[in-house]
């Protein structure tokens, strides 16, 4: 590729012909990129499409095999996040690196380099924090903060060193849509003042929103470059996956009686840095699903311990299963009750690592086991087989071990595995986290398909659009409290965003208004009339 | 300039080849001392991995070792498998033969052979409730096991000390410290003539196969092992932490008091203050040089008996002192650890970079997947 050269300024940052290769694929293949001065550069891609690697190699911490790299015209070989950070190159992680213990500035001081005292730094963010609206008290310890906030010291930190090239890895998806905007604002200032960005995301509707030009990667390969705000979703999606997302069917299924019935919940946390639940009510009958939005960190994992009953810290009557007082069970006694559960974690929780998936049915499921406790492997490995080809995984066989899987294909099977056991109760905790665009749909259809047949499914995810589209009644949680349920043809993001915040007291008295949530039966009359589908998340922002 | 670089998944094949490198680089070691000790490197060795299998005499000698070192490390498996590290099998070996000593010492003219299974179920009682504190010190206060199955191992040997010293001591004995001599009909039965071989051998083997159906084959085994390998699915699941902590350190403390008494009325045939010869904490080597899985710890538990019978060997052909045998057992789990960084890493040779532009290409291509798999 030969670089074209710019009459005004050159790119900020151009990356050329960028090749990097594992054992097993190869992440990025020939990328080309160019970033102009003062502009939002969307990076679009899904789970595996190589966009953090490319975003690794330009902040020094993954070295290419091939390619060179221009910052500001200049050809640069930068070795390691130092190096790029002298550069003006700054980077605000998925996953935040802050401790808990420490305060705001304390963990924003272990970042910078020595030469600062800790309260000129102190003083420094609350300079930076009040050019850019962004609220934070640098004395408050990490762990007082919420998500959002701890976001917020992240892009402090990232500002202090007055980048000129500030790279966001999905830095949304953390946040409710209210912060969203609040971030975006921050976001456009920079960009106003000559700062680069280099946005990394999936979701469509804030790159259209927030970016001006956008490289999609697919397979480690550029599929497109173009303007996002003159694209359509569907033209978006198309670069992205190379195919339409799927639509989903959502009959209208009459529900059936009441299976999970959680009373008055109170649930002091476990360990120091854990939620209280505090009257947590909530109804999942038979033939519907209802979802739990919220913020993670408010709860769920709290409350899913409870559910699962891997927590058996709750009274019996706060949990009951078909009226029966569950609280006490533990998870092999409300399994056996046709309780299912899909955990987040899926390797480690949801299987063993380093064991064969057909081993790892042996968690939750009891067929190939005969009398006195004996396994017999033939049918164990059967069944394996037969989930693996039913939910279409991507899988060496039945004795490959679970870690060898990608994220998507070892979610598909343990869903399937759940699925598989006809389950009463499914509960599952962010069916689609990290699972590319096409798994994903075949999850949802699965849940659906699950729901059509009678079965009462609870699920908790941090993705809007999502519950959108499979729920039928919604709930958010907010500091270990549960709002009132929301028919999902009520439902806007606009609410649920404010709900998120904690905010559904009634004005006056606030006591939470959680009586409501018992008796809306008849309220899904209108849960098709709103059909809601991947990628349309732009109508609700 | 070498490098270690993580393997995209862990290596099988270095997995089963990692003991054998740690032995070989052992016996290189070995080589070293003896040679640095003045001694012919070939005698050393021959002392060590010959004498003990030339003669069907010396092959016995060679299974007696081996014995109680296999039927610990088979009770210690269960217990490093579920994530429960008994570093206390010593002590529960101690007081299995201490209690089994005390049975037969109850032995007269007349009793029958019965006194032998009673023997036997009193060391795996003995056994079994000195781990037994552990367990319970750690189940109710949470207490670290390692440290308190270590500390009772000393307990355990001034029990020993007490009773062979005082209350126990034979009469006749001019005034040693030691019980009088077991009656013969409570020596454990001899496979053949001329040799000392046990039917010890035999429950050892029996547990070989048994341990191998209950950690493959059943589901409480599977149950036990998660545990050890990802504690957060185990409780996913709803298997019984609590529970795999008590049947392992059972199991294992039984295993160890069914050796003592195997010990103790078999080759020693009293109670003396030298019945602790460290088979515990050799079969901790043995248990992990063997992969924790139970055939393989039939090769290392023989080949830790090598160890024990070459350095009671090489103090009485080469001048050597005996203390050669713990040597050689802590430089083969030494070995055996630092092998095992090739399950799961690869060595990489790299020339050092000429100019500041390192360009790797092709076996650079082996680096971690799991960077590039987001």
């Amino acid at each position: 590729m030969n670089i074209p050269t710019s009459p005004h300024a050159p790119p900020r940052l151009q990356l050329a012909n960028i090749t990097k290769s594992y054992p097993a694929v190869v992440a990025n293949s020939d990328v080309s990129l160019s970033v102009e001065p003062g502009v939002a550069h969307a990076i679009l891609g899904e789970n595996g499409a190589g966009k953090s690697t490319l975003m690794k190699i330009i902040y020094g911490s993954v070295k290419p095999d091939e390619g060179t790299v221009h910052f500001n015209g200049k050809p640069v070989h930068i070795r390691n996040p130092q190096e790029a950070r002298a550069l003006g190159i700054s980077m605000v992680f998925q996953h935040f690196s802050l401790f808990d213990t420490l305060t705001v500035a304390e963990n924003v001081w272990l970042g910078l380099e020595k030469s600062l005292s800790l309260p000129e730094v102190t003083q420094r963010i609350t300079a930076k924090a009040g050019a850019y609206g962004l609220d934070i008290d640098p004395m408050r310890p990490v762990h007082t903060l919420s998500v959002g906030e701890m976001q917020r010291v992240e892009i402090i930190r990232a500002l202090l060193t007055d980048p000129k090239l500030l790279i966001l890895d999905e830095p949304t998806s953390v946040l409710t849509p209210q912060a969203v905007e609040k971030l975006f604002v921050v976001l456009k200032q920079l960009v106003s003042e000559g700062c680069s960005i280099l946005y990394i995301s999936h979701k469509l509707h804030e790159i259209r929103e927030l970016c001006t030009a956008c490289t999609v990667l697919r397979g480690g390969v550029v599929t497109g470059v173009c303007n996002p705000q003159q694209e359509t979703n569907a033209s978006l999606s198309c670069l992205m996956i190379g195919a339409e997302p799927p639509q989903l069917e959502h009959h209208q299924v009459k529900t059936g009686k009441t299976v999970l019935r959680v009373q008055s919940l109170d649930l002091p946390r476990g360990d120091q840095f854990g939620v209280d639940l505090e009257g947590i009510s909530l109804e999942v009958r038979a033939g519907e699903v209802v979802g739990i939005a919220g913020v993670s960190g408010n709860g769920q994992k709290e409350l899913l311990y409870a559910l699962s009953g891997e927590d058996t810290r709750a009274a019996a009557p706060m949990i009951q299963v078909f009226d029966k007082k569950v609280g006490k069970f533990g998870p092999g006694r409300r399994r056996a009750l046709g309780v299912h559960f899909v955990p987040e974690e899926r390797l480690g929780r949801g299987a063993v690592p380093t064991l064969g998936l057909a081993h790892n049915l042996m968690l939750t499921r009891k067929n190939a086991i005969g009398k006195s406790g004996w396994i017999n492997v033939k049918a164990l490995e059967a069944q394996a087989q037969d989930i693996i080809r039913r939910f279409n995984v991507k899988a060496g066989g039945p004795n490959s071990a679970a870690k060898s899987l990608s994220g998507g294909n070892l979610q598909k099977f343990i869903v399937g595995r759940e699925i598989d056991a006809n389950p009463k109760l499914l509960i599952i905790s962010q069916p689609t986290w990290g699972v590319d665009v096409g798994a994903s749909a075949q999850i949802r259809g699965e849940i659906l398909k699950l729901r059509d047949a009678g079965c009462a499914v609870l699920v908790v995810s941090e993705e809007l659009d999502e519950l959108f589209e499979i729920s039928d009644r919604l709930h958010v949680i907010a500091k270990g409290r549960l709002s009132p349920s929301m028919d999902r043809a009520q439902a806007t993001v606009t609410k649920i965003g404010e709900w998120m915040s904690g905010l559904w007291e009634s004005p006056d008295g606030g006591e939470p208004v959680l009586r409501q949530a018992q008796d809306d039966r008849a309220s899904d009359t209108q849960a098709d009339s709103v059909r809601t589908v991947l990628a349309s998340g732009a109508q609700h922002a | 300039m070498l490098k270690l670089e993580p393997r995209p998944q862990a290596s099988r094949f270095w997995s089963y080849s990692s003991p054998l490198l740690a032995l070989a680089v052992t016996v290189i070691i070995g080589v070293i001392l003896f040679a640095a000790l003045g001694k012919d490197p070939v005698k050393g060795l021959q002392v060590f991995f010959w004498e003990p299998i030339k003669s069907p005499y010396a092959l016995g000698e060679l299974m007696v070792k081996a014995t109680p070192l296999l039927i610990i490390a088979l009770g210690l498996a269960v217990c490093f498998r579920s994530n429960v590290w008994n570093i206390g099998a010593e002590g529960q070996f101690v007081i299995g033969a201490v209690v089994a000593g005390g049975v037969a010492l109850l032995a007269g003219k007349e009793t029958g052979r019965w006194i032998v299974a009673a023997i036997i179920l009193a060391g795996v009682a003995g056994g079994m409730a000195w781990a037994a504190i552990t367990a319970l010190l750690r189940d109710r206060f949470n207490a670290n096991e390692i440290l308190v199955s270590l500390m009772l191992v000393y307990v355990a040997d001034l029990v020993l000390s007490f009773l062979v010293y005082g209350p126990w001591k034979d009469p006749a004995g001019y005034n040693f410290p030691q019980t009088k001599t077991f009656e013969a009909i409570t020596q454990i039965p001899r496979l053949m003539q001329g040799s000392r071989v046990s039917i010890g051998l035999l429950i050892a083997l029996l547990g070989v196969g048994a341990l191998w159906i209950f950690l493959f084959r059943t589901r409480a085994g599977f149950a036990q092992q998660v545990g050890g390998l990802a504690p957060a699915a185990a409780r996913y699941a709803g298997f019984s932490s609590r529970k795999a902590l008590w049947v392992a350190l059972l199991t294992s403390g039984g295993a160890a008091g069914l050796a003592g008494a195997l010990e103790v009325a078999g080759p020693i045939g009293q109670l003396t203050p030298y019945v602790p010869a460290g088979y515990g904490f050799a079969a901790i080597i043995v248990a992990f040089v063997g992969r924790l899985h139970p055939v393989g710890m039939v090769f290392s538990a023989i080949l830790m008996s090598m160890f024990y019978i070459g350095g009671e060997l090489a103090q009485s052909r080469l001048g050597l002192p005996k203390s050669l045998t713990g040597v050689f057992q802590g430089l083969l789990l030494f070995t055996l650890l630092a092998c095992d960084t090739l399950i799961a890493y690869r060595i990489k040779f790299k020339l050092p970079s000429s100019g500041n532009r390192p360009r790797p290409r092709g076996p650079a291509l082996a680096t971690a997947v799991q960077e590039g798999g987001k």
